[in-house]
């Protein structure tokens, strides 16, 4: 890997650029590694740079069905945050917040992370009460999160009608300064770079299509289109298709997965300066540092791995967009697309150790993963270096759902799906 | 948006005058109070959730109002089928 500098980059200036390696070599898989991931999406090429970089194991493999990145982390709306009520919520994604930070200067990679703010708008008696009631719990939990009166809101993001004529009213809002946005293809890029210079394998264009599993139960590796390829220890990182991966292993999981769209528009001038959500009436939009207007629709009603959705819930997003900022009614649409995400009972991960020895899992992001990529890769290679969950991931254990003890947080993406 | 075909009503109207009802041919515990906490996840929160033929329960809330099931094709979102409930799984 060759470093990017200052002094690196006027060293290139002098012969075109031509002396850059690519990012990260393409690997035909060997016949056995220490530990394999299946996934190459953020969280997954996360978890196999921590196992290298703070776990000690290098002789990981990223096994991909199809291009890197090209699943939901090249599909979200790129917002970053934690203001979680749950105490397990809290310190599982403030852990994620805290390796954004910096996460730049670790991968030597560029992944514009923009502490620019996200508000969270409040519309109505309930929203208000809701709201500050998350800020206490947020505070007590070390995570930052502050009340905007209408005005203060205003102020923050001067595109909101905040006229108490309007159909949804801004009652005031809760600002998390540290929430923002990051590249979302970015981090994917920066994860596989820094992973594979540690060592670590990068198998694209290669899907999984069994897992095998010994005379004890335990795993033994898994079977590709590339052929078998041997380890003890495989963490499923899938997010829409962990059900089926997980059936490979024989065990049923509480997941379904439902298509999700976002949209962009034309790209404009700087004009949208934070983050922007309003759960009560679905819409949450930020501007992209290319100037198109990042928004995030709803879920589908049924389950599907189309990765496509209606238009009605597209439809019934924008009139919300609209109502809230009448600046952008005339404003064009650029994209839809679609991703499959991956949604538990309780709208919770689930982040641990399986009953089949060696699998480890990392699903049941749902509508809101992408913030926690750092996090979720960091905690899934701990989880496998040490076949033990961390104290941070060790309520979101599968085990929830027999003895009840399930984290209702309900709304992963902080809209009403 | 989906064209759902009613089998009460029998005519295809558009998804939004529909509800989905999630997988379908999940029986109820006849004695709850014999169940183990296993047999309880797997009832509420264990779904087969597959690539491909998946039969699911729809309500027609703003037609006739009643629930009915379907196989639909969870890749291409086209329903080979829909039958009244009750029915036996198709």
């Amino acid at each position: 890997m060759k470093r990017f500098s200052g002094f690196n980059l006027i060293g290139e200036a002098f012969r075109s650029h031509q002396g850059w390696p690519e990012h990260w070599p393409d690997k035909a898989p060997k016949a056995s590694y220490d530990a394999i991931i299946v996934g190459a999406g953020g969280h997954g090429l996360g978890a196999a740079y921590y196992l290298a970089k703070k776990y000690g194991i290098t002789n990981v493999a990223v096994i991909e069905k199809g291009w890197l990145g090209g699943g939901n982390t090249g599909r979200n709306t790129t917002i970053i945050r934690s203001n979680y009520l749950y105490d397990e919520s809290a310190h599982l994604y403030d852990h994620a917040v805290k390796l954004w930070d910096g996460l730049s200067q670790e991968l030597n990679y560029n992944i514009m992370y923009s502490k620019r703010g996200v508000l969270m708008l409040a519309h109505n008696v309930h929203d208000v009460q809701s709201f500050k009631r998350h800020i206490h719990a947020n505070r007590l939990n070390g995570v930052d999160n502050e009340w905007l009166t209408p005005e203060e809101c205003k102020a923050y993001c001067p595109p909101l009608d905040i006229s108490p004529r309007t159909r949804h009213p801004v009652l005031g809002g809760a600002l998390q300064r540290r929430g923002g946005t990051a590249r979302h293809d970015s981090v994917a890029w920066g994860y596989a770079r820094a992973a594979s210079a540690l060592g670590v394998d990068i198998i694209q264009n290669c899907a999984v299509t069994g897992i095998r599993r010994g005379a004890d139960g335990a795993i033994e590796g898994v079977e590709t289109e590339r052929g078998f390829i041997a380890s003890r220890r495989v963490g499923v990182s899938a997010a829409g298709s962990t059900s089926l991966v997980m059936k490979m292993a024989g065990l049923d999981f509480p997941l379904e997965s439902y298509p999700l769209q976002a949209l962009v528009s034309e790209p404009v001038k700087p004009i949208f300066p934070c983050v922007v959500m309003s759960n009560t009436v679905h819409a949450y939009m930020s501007q992209s540092d290319k100037g198109e207007l990042v928004i995030g629709a709803g879920t589908d009603q049924y389950t599907s791995y189309s990765q496509r959705g209606a238009f009605h819930i597209v439809e019934h997003t924008l009139a919300a967009i609209c109502e809230i900022f009448p600046i952008f009614t005339r404003m064009r649409m650029l994209r839809t697309w679609g991703g499959i995400v991956d949604v538990t009972p309780d709208r919770s991960p689930i982040l641990g150790k399986t009953p089949v020895k060696g699998l480890y899992v990392n699903c049941g992001w749902g509508t809101g993963g992408f913030k926690a990529t750092p996090g979720a890769g960091d905690l899934l290679a701990y989880t496998i270096a040490h076949d033990e969950p961390h104290k941070i991931n060790a309520p979101y254990n599968l085990d929830r759902f027999r003895n009840g003890r399930l984290i209702d947080e309900a709304a992963a993406a902080a809209v009403a799906h | 948006m989906l064209l759902i075909h009613c089998p009460y009503c029998e005519e295809a109207r558009p998804e939004v005058e529909f509800v989905y009802g999630g997988e379908a041919h999940i029986a109820r515990p006849l004695d709850p109070s014999t169940y183990s906490d296993g047999e309880w996840e797997e009832f509420l929160y264990i779904r087969s959730n597959p690539r491909g033929r998946h039969h699911e329960r729809w309500r027609h809330t703003h037609g006739c109002g009643r629930f009915f099931n379907a196989v639909r094709d969870t890749v291409t979102d086209v329903f080979e089928t829909t039958y009244k409930a009750g029915e036996a799984r198709k």
